[in-house]
């Protein structure tokens, strides 16, 4: 099937502005309302069915016109790593939780927002006058760390609130810098490809929840929509950084590069991607001319890891912008990496021909 | 009509301004102080110097207020595939740094960020641990060759955290010290313009006080003053830092009582502070005080000094937090005293 000419995306001014959308929302794990409303608002105009299962799950159909479609689930999760206020210390002082994987001394010296409404605060750190250097040689610790409201700042805010770093969308160059870029990246992809969604499938999108604390979501929604293939559409580490050392030569486990184009996923922590998926991705990047770099066989999982093993088994496999510093305040992508991202997906989901499922041997 | 403080030091917050690299704070020191002053100068090594003057009858003797505008920041010391490695400009602690924004001063002005490499990049004990500055980096999110058109050794960097206010009276964002202080000044100085004052006031924004107090050694040289007030900020009472070397933010300022302050003119301004009851602590300062009280008073023949410290936590991170009340009260203390003080108030210091 050709392509028609909507059906190339582009990421333009359009698709910046809903990124920062989604990236400044707030949606930790088990409150994605924020990102929720948003991805409704989207995709209502684009899909034939939109319901919110019983887990938060947005699931949106959108039906195809031929015969023989196949049913294809694409997976971007809403949540994202952040933190859930603990205790009341007095004086605007909180104690809280990591919610998610990320790196404690990433915490300290950080400005965060609290709550529905973003109520500002601080973490903050003991003067380093106050320190020894022995002290300065151990990392702090989340226990000695608390989230600073100001001390007249407790009036808004209580323990079960969720917060997050407060970092802006910020557009660099041919970069863009973000929180949550995982995976506001890959629902914001997934919002573009039912824009575009060819006639020849049964596109059902899943905006997942839970995906940082355990692939949740995505479980309840693949046994609801019951598809034939999965495709998790997500974010993976480019750590193409350095080495340290100038006579260490070249860093050889980077996971994934920037530059390169979207990650093809072989094997992670949690799924061996269908073969055949994963030739039909790299064939069509080859065929249409996109870069495309496979990720490093390393641990981590997406929600493809739920996906694969739902009812009697679906194939699946992963497709991730490359982005640096994922679980930090900031991670940083490529604007082209995305846009080769969405594009090969696209053109993927244009050509699939669901015959790619049938053992040959048949 | 009052100089409303948040907007001029959240002004002052934004702006860059590390220690020799004054520049951009002076010139808004100098636009806030201009319109409250007599005369103003720069200093040979940076220092803004502002003359306020009095109506007492000539030769009128003169009160130095010494508050530094210089900031902390970093240095890039290397570049290595579009990454920059760098060191410091004043007292930081590493790990404060991963993650944080800022402003890398190329040939323009470019957003960075400090990242913390992948453990298996890093040395073993920097992997899972504290990871030294030597191993931490800046990415620009900028291509390679990019970079190294914009971005040269020696250029300096500055923190990007925006200043946050807190609730009602808070604020947090990085370089609030010293500018709080120099703010303070501003409110003083404020306060005075609509008072008489005897003595003639010189303000100095001072340069170069985080590596080496190198305004406040010079400063007075310029000015011959009969005695100096040093304000800085002070540790604040908060988690982890409890102990005697704290004081409670929002609940006043504190006067430093220690080797570095003239027991004399100490006693004199607490007179002030409770007269007027603006609350304050007696903070003990056993040694050296590390700000600019220490290099005045030891400069030429030597100068009596007192130091006021506005309470501020999380000092040298990017999320300093201080009272705004706390900031008013020291300008107010300043200019109460300053307003009192008669023309023959150095004959009246005695030691006993």
């Amino acid at each position: 099937m050709k392509m028609t000419n909507n059906a190339r995306p582009r990421i333009g001014k359009k698709q910046i502005a809903l990124l920062a959308e989604l990236c400044n929302a707030l949606a930790v794990s088990g409150d994605e309302q924020e990102v929720r409303e948003i991805v409704l608002r989207e995709v209502k105009p684009l899909c034939q069915q939109v319901e919110v299962d019983a887990m938060g799950n947005v699931l949106a159909t959108r039906i195809g016109s031929g015969q023989n479609k196949a049913r294809v689930m694409i997976a971007a999760h809403m949540d994202e790593v952040g933190f859930m206020l603990t205790q009341n210390d007095g004086d605007g002082l909180y104690g809280f939780s990591i919610v998610g994987g990320i790196d404690e001394r990433q915490l300290v010296g950080k400005a965060v927002i609290v709550g529905r409404e973003h109520i500002p605060g601080v973490i903050g750190a003991k003067a380093i006058h106050l320190t020894t250097p022995e002290e300065r040689k151990t990392a702090l610790k989340l226990e000695q760390l608390r989230i600073d409201l100001g001390p007249d700042g407790s009036g808004k805010v209580r323990v079960g609130d969720r917060a997050g770093f407060a970092t802006q969308l910020t557009e660099i160059g041919p970069s863009i810098r973000a929180k949550a870029l995982d995976n506001r990246l890959g629902v914001a992809n997934l919002i573009e490809l039912l824009r575009g969604a060819p006639e020849n499938i049964d596109l059902l999108a899943a905006f997942t929840v839970q995906e940082e604390v355990g692939l949740r979501g995505a479980r309840v929604a693949a046994y609801h929509l019951a598809p034939q293939i999965g495709i998790a559409v997500d974010s993976t580490p480019a750590n193409d950084l350095p080495a340290y050392d100038d006579d260490d030569g070249e860093n050889t486990r980077y996971n994934t590069r920037l530059d390169c184009g979207p990650a093809i996923y072989l094997m992670d922590g949690a799924t061996i991607a269908d073969r055949r998926l994963a030739e039909w991705l790299m064939k069509t990047a080859e065929e249409e001319g996109i870069p495309y770099q496979i990720r490093q066989p390393n641990p981590g999982g997406t929600d493809a890891g739920a996906i694969h093993k739902t009812r009697s088994g679906v194939p699946s496999i992963s497709v991730s912008v490359p982005q640096r510093y994922c679980h930090t305040a900031a991670g940083l992508i490529r604007k082209a990496d995305w846009e080769n991202t969405l594009r090969l997906l696209s053109a993927a989901l244009w050509r699939l021909d669901s015959k790619i499922l049938t053992p040959s041997e048949a | 009509m009052a100089i409303d403080l948040l907007p001029h030091l959240k002004q002052m917050l934004s702006a860059p301004g590390l220690s020799g690299y004054e520049d951009p704070i002076r010139d808004i020191v100098r636009a806030a102080w201009q319109p409250l002053c007599d005369e103003i100068s720069v200093s040979r090594v940076g220092s803004l110097h502002a003359l306020k003057r009095g109506d007492g009858p000539e030769p009128r003797p003169r009160v130095m207020l010494s508050a530094h505008m210089d900031a902390i920041g970093l240095m890039v010391t290397g570049i290595k595939e579009g990454f920059l490695r760098f060191t410091q400009i004043g007292g930081i602690d590493p790990r404060i740094l991963p993650g944080q924004m800022v402003t890398v001063h190329g040939r323009k002005d470019l957003p960075g960020m400090v990242v913390l490499p992948p453990t298996h990049l890093l040395p073993p004990e920097a992997g899972s641990g504290v990871a030294a500055l030597q191993y931490l980096l800046i990415d620009t999110g900028l291509l390679a060759e990019e970079v190294d058109k914009l971005v040269r050794v020696g250029d300096v960097v500055s923190f990007a955290q925006e200043p946050i206010e807190l609730g009602e009276s808070a604020l947090a964002g990085h370089t609030l010290d010293n500018r709080v202080s120099v703010a303070a000044v501003t409110h003083c100085l404020d306060i005075l313009s609509r008072r008489k004052h005897a003595w003639d006031v010189w303000a100095v924004a001072s340069s170069q006080e985080e590596t080496g107090v190198t305004g406040a050694f010079t400063s007075p040289v310029d000015i011959q003053p009969d005695f100096a007030i040093a304000i800085d900020v002070t540790f604040a009472k908060s988690t982890s830092s409890g102990d005697w070397r704290t004081f409670p933010m929002g609940e006043g300022v504190t006067l430093a009582w220690g080797p570095n302050i003239h027991p004399a003119l100490y006693a004199a301004i607490i007179r002030t502070a409770d007269e007027l009851d603006i609350p304050y602590s007696r903070e003990a300062a056993p040694s050296m005080t590390g700000t600019d009280a220490y290099a005045i008073q030891v400069v030429q023949s030597g100068i009596p000094c007192l130091l006021i410290g506005i309470p501020l936590r999380y000092m040298h991170t990017p999320v300093e937090t201080v009272s705004l009340k706390d900031v008013r009260r020291a300008g107010r203390l300043m200019a109460e005293f300053i307003s009192a003080l008669p023309q023959d108030f150095m004959q009246t210091l005695e030691w006993k």
